[in-house]
């Protein structure tokens, strides 16, 4: 049960799939080998001295998950989910985890060589979770690495943690 | 794994994991002279089958290695030497490089040719002394039956059925193996043969009666008949000890050999197990499954009763009923899996004695192993991961603990430093004790050291005990100059993490010159336990059944507050402190107030009493532990997760880690051990 999590860019006519997202008036994207699952917004446990991104656990047919929120990890506040809130879960490498975004929008199948580069992404290492951008139908979708997006920030507080 | 040729390299290899052990473990015992006569024949019996195993592969380097070291060994077996202490030093040293050369073969990888043979040259050197010719399978020499061993008389009776060819078995091969159990007589019996034109060429219409003279056991005859087992009639019958070849042949009266040729014959090395334990493999994965359907189903369970509740009994008595022993049943049904994982802790212990005898060579230092309770069985989940951190805690004992030999002759001490390492149950927990009979803990440098790295004030008073507690501190080595062997970083705090993880705890006790002991002790599964589901606001939380004392609502009067705003109460007659736990886990909505809450009083590590404020009881169950880390990381003051019958994720209660959290009283890390006679206890 491997599945790749960092897509690596080999080819340049590599054709993947990507399920795209909201969250407000954004789009982002992940590739569709590491989506799990698409669920609906359930009531989660929280945990406690947690991040403030972090929504609290729930169970995934007898397995712990932890739930993200991703609006609150792009600093734009926390969301208030509803009905028509979704979770992604996710598998990377060794973990199972769910994001928290507004609502699932749509398939995409984009060719690596369509894949553009995020500005200034050297300079900003904190903003290694994009893998690029891609324009589709006049959007602009951010496709992300979700192992940095949360691997990061795990090992970090990690250490905070730890007195 | 569709090559059948890796299959078996697979079985070999598993095999030979075990043979290892076992060979160890008997050379140990016959170094400390604690063995019987069988311990060498065992001994004898793992390195042959490791050697025809890799005949069979092409281990070839494996192979030659093995055959010395079996040479040696018949060659003991045999009376023809008289071992040292020494040589069985060599012969252990051998099983390690037996040990690498397997491991080599298993990854595929070649180890130089020359790897171990300083070893092979000190085995033919000992072989050498005695004059002792070398033999091999072929011409191997007779063996001395020694006067213990039982030599008795079988008579087996085999019949075939039909079909046995068909099962690509072959009744020759099973004739010769029993042959090389012992002294064998064959009759035939052909008379269920049908006429020429009735005959099946495919079938097997032979029966046979055979009579073997063995100091082999009943199961290790049955062993031979292993493969054909459900497609022959047999039966084994013991016809009691078997008293001279004269009255054998008297008996027998169609003598298919000479009774001269029986002591050649009666070679106890036939390549096999010395135990036949009625038992199969199983890959873990299966009862790893099965254990995880068993704890969804004991998920299921409470959510049934929970939803079944009083409405269920009143209307249908008999479906209640019906829940009531399903529970029942699925409780026994997962008592008897989790003992499917039990695993003897010796499986993490076996590793242990090479790692002693490789830090002493690298330290040069003197030291011996003593290992008891091996047997002590715990599960798998724990056995998994308490490995490293006894490795590290024994490299801590070797290289820290023990003197070098001339420091322990000075202190009146046996050059040679004692280890004792054990393990055993206490109070539905594993408990592992680490003891050397070392320098123990130099306080002084101990102290210097933690004041130098800014872990306590100058001014700190300690008692020894707590600066004893004070190298389970992260970033805390005591090496003064640090060896590669220990001291690298990883100190005493990941051990002490590691521990934790896995729910347990870890104390030391240490007197000075007198040498330190390290107790660990452990949950026996990490997969279930019996809880108290609590409320906290809005948020269910899970109490460790086994550490509630009692529920109580204290009156106003009850309630005190200490100066430093902690608030205690009064019970059986002492003062204990109060933990809201609505503050530890952040939860907004919890009542704060004891007197209309509910104070569930606890028992933390080393005895202390606490009173954990929670807003109600809710139900007593058994939950099934899940892990946070799996998927997220540790959360402080939960020791994992669990499900509850709604289906919603709750979280358990880590007793001792709130303990820390909460009683702390000027962050100096003081985990509470069982006292020794000359620490003064403190009282909060």
């Amino acid at each position: 049960m491997t599945s790749q999590s960092s897509p690596a860019m080999a080819s340049d006519d590599l054709v993947k799939q990507y399920i795209s997202f909201t969250i407000g008036d954004d789009h982002y994207a992940v590739e569709i080998t590491t989506v799990r699952e698409i669920k609906g917004w359930i009531p989660t446990t929280d945990l406690p001295n947690s991040p403030d991104y972090m929504r609290g656990v729930i169970n995934m047919r007898g397995v712990i998950v932890p739930v993200f929120d991703l609006r609150t990890r792009f600093q734009r506040g926390t969301t208030e989910p509803g009905n028509t809130h979704v979770v992604i879960i996710i598998r990377l490498e060794e973990r199972t985890i769910g994001i928290l975004v507004d609502a699932v929008s749509d398939i995409l199948t984009i060719a690596s060589a369509d894949i553009l580069a995020v500005p200034d992404q050297d300079a900003n290492p904190e903003y290694s979770f994009m893998e690029g951008l891609v324009s589709v139908e006049g959007k602009m979708v951010a496709i992300l690495k979700p192992d940095l997006l949360f691997q990061v920030d795990l090992i970090t507080d990690n250490m905070n943690l730890k007195e | 794994m569709s090559d059948p040729m890796e299959e078996f390299k697979g079985v070999f290899f598993e095999e030979c994991a075990e043979l290892l052990i076992n060979l160890e473990e008997g050379l140990m015992q016959l170094r400390d002279g604690d063995s019987d006569p069988e311990t060498l024949n065992s001994v004898f019996r793992a390195v042959h089958s490791i050697k025809g195993g890799a005949g069979a592969f092409g281990f070839n380097h494996l192979v030659s290695f093995a055959h010395i070291q079996e040479t040696l060994l018949d060659d003991i077996r045999a009376g023809a030497l008289t071992m040292e202490v020494d040589d069985f030093t060599v012969l252990l040293q051998a099983c390690d490089i037996l040990g690498e050369l397997v491991g080599a073969a298993q990854r595929g990888e070649d180890l130089t040719a020359d790897y171990g043979s300083d070893i092979a040259a000190a085995m033919k050197k000992i072989i050498g002394d005695a004059d002792a010719p070398q033999s091999s399978d072929d011409d191997e020499k007779p063996a001395v039956i020694p006067d213990e061993q039982i030599t008795r008389h079988y008579k087996i009776d085999f019949k075939p059925h039909l079909h046995l060819f068909q099962r690509a078995n072959e009744p020759l091969l099973l004739i010769r193996e029993l042959g090389s159990l012992g002294l064998l007589s064959v009759s035939l019996d052909s008379s269920d043969m049908p006429q020429i034109e009735g005959m099946n060429p495919e079938h097997a219409y032979f029966s046979w009666v055979f009579h073997l003279v063995t100091d082999q056991n009943e199961e290790d005859i049955s062993e031979v008949f292993e493969f054909v087992e459900g497609d022959c009639d047999l039966a084994i019958t013991d016809l009691g000890p078997y008293l001279s070849p004269d009255d054998f042949v008297a008996d027998e009266a169609a003598g298919l050999f000479a009774p001269e040729k029986l002591p050649e014959k009666t070679i106890s090395a036939s390549p096999g197990k010395t135990m036949v334990s009625q038992s199969i493999r199983v890959e873990l994965d299966k009862v790893d499954r099965l254990v995880n359907m068993v704890g969804e189903l004991v998920i299921t369970q409470a959510m049934l009763r929970e939803q079944g509740g009083q409405l269920l009994s009143a209307q249908y008595p008999n479906l209640a009923q019906g829940i009531e022993s399903l529970s029942r049943h699925i409780r026994d049904l997962q008592n008897d899996v989790m003992a499917i994982r039990a695993q003897p802790v010796k499986s993490v212990f076996c590793r242990m004695p090479r790692l002693v005898r490789e830090l002493t060579t690298s330290l040069g230092k003197k030291a011996r192993l003593v290992m008891s309770g091996e047997e002590t069985e715990v599960d798998k989940t724990v056995t998994e991961r308490i490995g490293d951190p006894l490795m590290h805690m024994i490299r801590n004992s070797v290289d820290h603990g023990l003197e070098g030999p001339e420091g322990r002759l000075k202190a009146g001490k046996d050059a040679e430093g004692t280890i004792r390492l054990s393990a055993f149950h206490r109070g539905g927990r594993i408990i592992i004790e680490i003891e050397d009979d070392g320098a123990g803990i130099n306080r002084e440098v101990v102290l210097k050291k933690a004041i130098e790295k800014g872990l306590v004030t100058p001014d700190a008073a300690l008692s020894d005990e707590e600066i004893d507690n004070l190298i389970f501190l992260p970033g805390f080595s005591t090496a003064e100059n640090v060896s590669n062997v220990s001291g690298r970083g990883v100190g005493m705090d990941v051990v002490r993490k590691n521990i934790q993880g896995l729910g347990g705890r870890i104390t030391i006790v240490s007197r000075t010159g007198q040498g330190s002991k390290f107790t660990m002790s452990l949950p026996l599964t990490l997969a279930v336990m019996d809880g108290m589901v609590v409320k906290i606001g809005h948020e269910k939380y899970v109490l460790p059944l086994i550490n509630i004392i009692q529920t109580l609502r204290p009156a106003p009067a009850d309630v005190s507050s200490l100066p430093d705003g902690r608030r205690v109460i009064m019970f059986r007659g002492n003062y204990i402190s109060l933990v809201p736990l609505y503050e530890v886990f952040d939860i907004k909505d919890a009542r704060h107030d004891p007197c209309e809450s509910l104070v569930v009083v606890v028992e933390g590590e080393g005895g202390q009493l606490m009173g954990f404020i929670v807003d109600d009881l809710v139900n007593q169950q058994q939950v099934v532990i899940k892990s946070l880390e799996s998927n997220y990381e540790l959360v402080a003051g939960v020791s994992g997760a669990t499900i509850l019958g709604n289906g919603r994720v709750s979280l358990i209660v880590d007793i001792a880690a709130i303990q820390e959290m909460a009683l702390e009283p000027q962050g100096i890390f003081t985990e509470p051990t069982t006292p020794p006679t000359h620490i003064s206890q403190e009282i909060h």
